[in-house]
């Protein structure tokens, strides 16, 4: 089979239909079997402003952007900013009527994309569909996938209007079917595989806290974390599950945490910027032991910073986050497909040892899609860590404080008819009742919760090594950046630069054990998207050891492979 | 059932005097009469003295973080409609840190009852303004006399379409043990704001001058006329009255959001897989 990587870039303004027609070609490559990792870059405004959506469809998995564009289509007069993206054998999608392209050495297709919307029974809104036809005629794709598609996506109910847009899509095939007489891009005709699923990152945290059995969310909007309720809410009578959208995110957490106490596993999810709303809450949590999960969707900041674009800029504040001394668990999902099992997992972790867990993600993962060949069930089970009826019943003179070995009270929940279920922000007894008995009951209630940590150290799961296994250099990551960083991996390896990632899923709190393979190799690298290095700060932290090899990519793009491979080689060069 | 003995007896943190033991004695008379499962009610508080109400009783609590005790009470009944949920909470606590929440529960109408214990001051931070307190008010802070216009909680209330608004007076625990039994029985948001005094810093609005003043809406006072209500929550100064000011009925959040007519959130089956498997191929 033909080897293909590919990226379709679709510029304009926002309100053009970018992320319409960016979903239906990746839902197209994905049904043909073919891997497909689609991101989008946009502005903070409803209309207008430079946006794209990029797709890159491959042969072999893909979990990053690609530093090249093969097809650009340019809806508007700013997408010339892409030229320096193309190659020689791309080819550019343009309207002349609308404005004058710049010129490329890149070979141009000018379709009057709105005039033949009009022509063929649309309007010019439709221009966009147009382009998509364009574009799969230009790859030699089955026609008739898309028809199929496009069918689906708008029912029985608008069969009309879908035949409209297939009949729009249709003469935007023909006019570049076999019309560029040089077209070097890959023909895409054949099926390579079983259809693949293909999941936006925000989708998968939301299925993931479905399938953990989560019933209710409490959200404000913000971007990039709105994905989550928006698709909860989409969901909520299929799968019962409360979507409260709340009045800030201070009662967000609160809301949220008053379910949990009353015994529905219970979500809520901002940014940065909500997340520091939140924080108080989140102190309440560790005070009152109550098991809440909080999706941190990353943003660059400080304050209101770039809304729609991507920064690893938290990471020390979420650990921190809270006034006091109390536990929790800080996951950051490496790719879209592991944002399912975690979000899942952190349901059963919080409830297990009774603390809030983070799910630390950003707009890279918020607003990315993959295909991913299917959700294993299998690893997902919901275990609720609740007191049973017979323990209920048996149980004299419950304390929901209970001081244990391991930290964790067992835990009853308010309704039952057999004992009281109390919580106390105030400093409290094991009765869960205040005191200010500062000889005993302080220090022990202290240790007992601060005691949690040494469960979850064991919970903490080492880094994923990615590459060869006797690697003397290796590139560190956390989060969203697994995938351009595996891609750059297997870039320098093909160069016979023998590396190796050390990926970091679970950043809080750190098992020194897991840092070992630092005094094997013979150099490593941070790699972030974040100006001071907060993980290497925190591997110093940790093991004392100081990284001073750091990549850092702070403008708010995700990092492209071949801009992390130029970085790599300079510090090796200099350092190595 | 609530009876007075089970309900317990706890040593207070209040000062001798306070009308926070008024309400205390009234909350317990009413869920004695309301003959409460004290195993299906949940108490929920702020910060403040009045919040430390739950910790006197025997029962289910969650006393949570000053002016969040809404949002936190609004969870609970949303994950169990079958518990019966009751705030007590100061004026700063409801009116002040948490006013956003008093606003917002109002609109979505959840079933819950607020008791606030109204003293129109900041006792355990020792003596400042509150939210209520009168203007021309000294305290050290508010060194020339409160100079902003009180939060008038009653015509707030109706105005953002509570259907159960009532005022009470810690000094006669029948009237606020009814107000609460009434409050309880509301399936909706029911707010019981009950004037109290502060002994220790409220030299001007104490028991003498509360006594004065306040009387008994009679039988004429239609509580479902919006506009007599208002017209009655509005009414402070030389007189002030207590009773149902405003009494109306709309769908509690729990009825229309329909995700849990049938049954509680928390008595519904939510197995992973079977829940999503179905949702999948829209991904296909």
């Amino acid at each position: 089979m033909l080897k293909v990587d590919l990226t379709i870039k679709i510029a304009g303004e926002a309100g053009q239909g970018l992320q319409t027609m960016g979903q239906l070609l990746s839902r197209a490559f994905a049904h043909q079997g073919f891997f497909v990792f689609s991101n989008q870059v946009i502005q903070s405004r409803i209309r207008g402003g430079h946006n794209w959506f990029q797709v890159r469809v491959c042969s072999e998995r893909v979990l990053a952007p690609a530093s090249t564009t093969d097809i650009l289509v340019a809806l508007d007069k700013e997408s010339s900013c892409h030229l320096k993206e193309l190659t020689k054998n791309s080819i550019i999608i343009f309207d002349s009527s609308l404005f004058k392209m710049a010129d490329s050495f890149a070979i141009g297709l000018d379709i009057p994309l709105g005039r033949i919307a009009s022509e063929n029974g649309g309007n010019r809104i439709m221009s966009n569909t147009v382009a998509v036809g364009a574009i799969l005629g230009l790859l030699e794709f089955d026609m008739d996938v898309l028809s199929g598609l496009i069918k689906e996506s708008f029912g029985e109910k608008d069969m009309q209007v879908a035949d409209v847009n297939i009949k729009i899509a249709r003469a935007g095939y023909d006019l570049a079917y076999r019309k560029v007489p040089c077209n070097r891009l890959p023909q895409i005709k054949e099926k390579t595989g079983q259809p693949k699923m293909f999941v936006g990152g925000s989708e998968s945290v939301a299925l993931g806290a479905l399938a953990a059995g989560c019933q209710f969310i409490s959200a404000y909007p913000m971007s990039p974390s709105t994905g989550i309720m928006t698709y909860l809410a989409s969901k909520q009578d299929k799968c019962h599950v409360v979507v409260e959208q709340s009045e800030d995110e201070i009662a967000s957490i609160n809301i949220a945490l008053g379910a949990a106490f009353a015994g529905v596993r219970a979500m809520t999810a901002s940014a940065g910027g909500g997340f520091a709303l939140m924080v108080e809450g989140l102190s309440l949590a560790g005070m009152t032991e109550t098991p809440v999960v909080i999706v941190v969707a990353q943003r660059p900041a400080p304050a209101t910073g770039l809304p729609t674009r991507t920064a690893q800029e938290d990471l020390e504040f979420v650990i921190h986050a809270g006034h006091g001394e109390f536990p929790r668990l800080v996951v950051a999902p490496a790719t879209i497909e592991d944002a399912f099992y975690e979000t899942a997992r952190a349901f059963n972790i919080a409830e297990k040892y009774r603390i809030p867990v983070l799910i630390l993600s950003d707009q890279f993962i918020a607003d990315s899609a993959v295909t991913i060949d299917d959700l294993d069930f299998n690893k997902v089970n919901i275990e609720r860590s609740l007191m049973s009826e017979e323990e209920l019943k048996t149980v004299k003179d419950y304390k929901s404080c209970l001081i244990t070995r391991s930290g964790v009270s067992p835990r009853a929940l308010p309704g039952n008819p057999y004992c009281f279920v109390t919580a106390d922000s105030d400093e409290h007894d094991e009765t869960g009742r205040i005191t200010e008995d500062v000889d005993f009951m302080r220090p022990e209630m202290v240790k007992k919760r601060n005691r949690k940590n040494l469960g979850l150290l064991k919970e903490a799961r080492p880094p994923k090594w990615y590459g060869p296994r006797d690697a003397k250099n290796v590139l560190i990551g956390w989060g969203s950046t697994f995938g351009p960083l595996r891609e750059a991996i297997d870039l320098l390896n093909a160069e016979k630069e023998k590396t190796a990632l050390v990926h970091f899923t679970d950043v809080w709190p750190l098992n020194e054990k897991h840092f070992g393979f630092l005094k094997k190799v013979k150099f490593a690298a941070v790699a972030e998207n974040n100006f001071t290095a907060q993980f290497a700060r925190l591997i110093t932290r940790t093991t004392g050891i100081v990284i001073k090899n750091t990549i850092n990519k702070f403008n708010g793009l995700p990092f492209e492979a071949t801009e992390i491979i130029k970085a790599y080689k300079g510090l090796r060069r200099k350092n190595g | 059932m609530a009876d007075l003995g089970s309900l317990g007896k706890f040593e207070t943190a209040w000062c001798p005097g306070c009308g926070d033991f008024g309400v205390l004695d009234a909350v317990k008379d009413a869920f004695v009469k309301l003959d409460l499962d004290m195993h299906k009610t949940v108490l929920v508080s702020g910060i403040g003295q009045a919040a430390k109400l739950p910790q006197y009783l025997n029962c289910n609590f969650f006393n949570g973080l000053h002016g969040r005790s809404i949002p936190v009470a609004t969870g609970i009944k949303i994950a169990n409609k079958n518990l019966n949920v009751i705030v007590t909470s100061g004026d700063g606590d409801i009116y002040g840190e948490g006013g956003n929440h008093f606003i917002h529960a109002i609109r979505r109408n959840i079933d819950i009852t607020v008791i606030v214990h109204n003293n129109q001051v900041y006792g355990l931070t020792k003596g400042q303004a509150s939210p209520t307190s009168d203007p021309g008010f000294v305290t050290k802070v508010q060194t020339h006399g409160v100079i902003s216009e009180p939060f008038h909680p009653l015509s707030a209330a109706i105005a953002l379409g509570a259907g159960f608004v009532a005022r009470s007076f810690s000094g006669d625990k029948d009237h606020i043990s009814q107000m609460i039994q009434d409050g309880v029985k509301y399936r909706g948001f029911s707010l019981i704001d009950c004037l109290q005094p502060c002994v220790t810093f409220n030299k001007k609005n104490n028991f003498v001058w509360y006594k004065q003043r306040i009387y008994k809406l009679g039988t004429d006072h239609d509580a479902h006329d919006k506009l007599k209500a208002f017209e009655k929550a509005l009414e402070w100064g030389d007189k002030i009255p207590v009773g149902v000011i405003y009494h109306d009925g709309r769908p509690s959040y729990e009825d229309a959001c329909g995700l849990m007519t049938e049954k509680a959130l928390i008595d519904q089956d939510v197995s992973g897989p079977v829940r999503i498997r179905p949702i999948l191929k829209e991904f296909l």
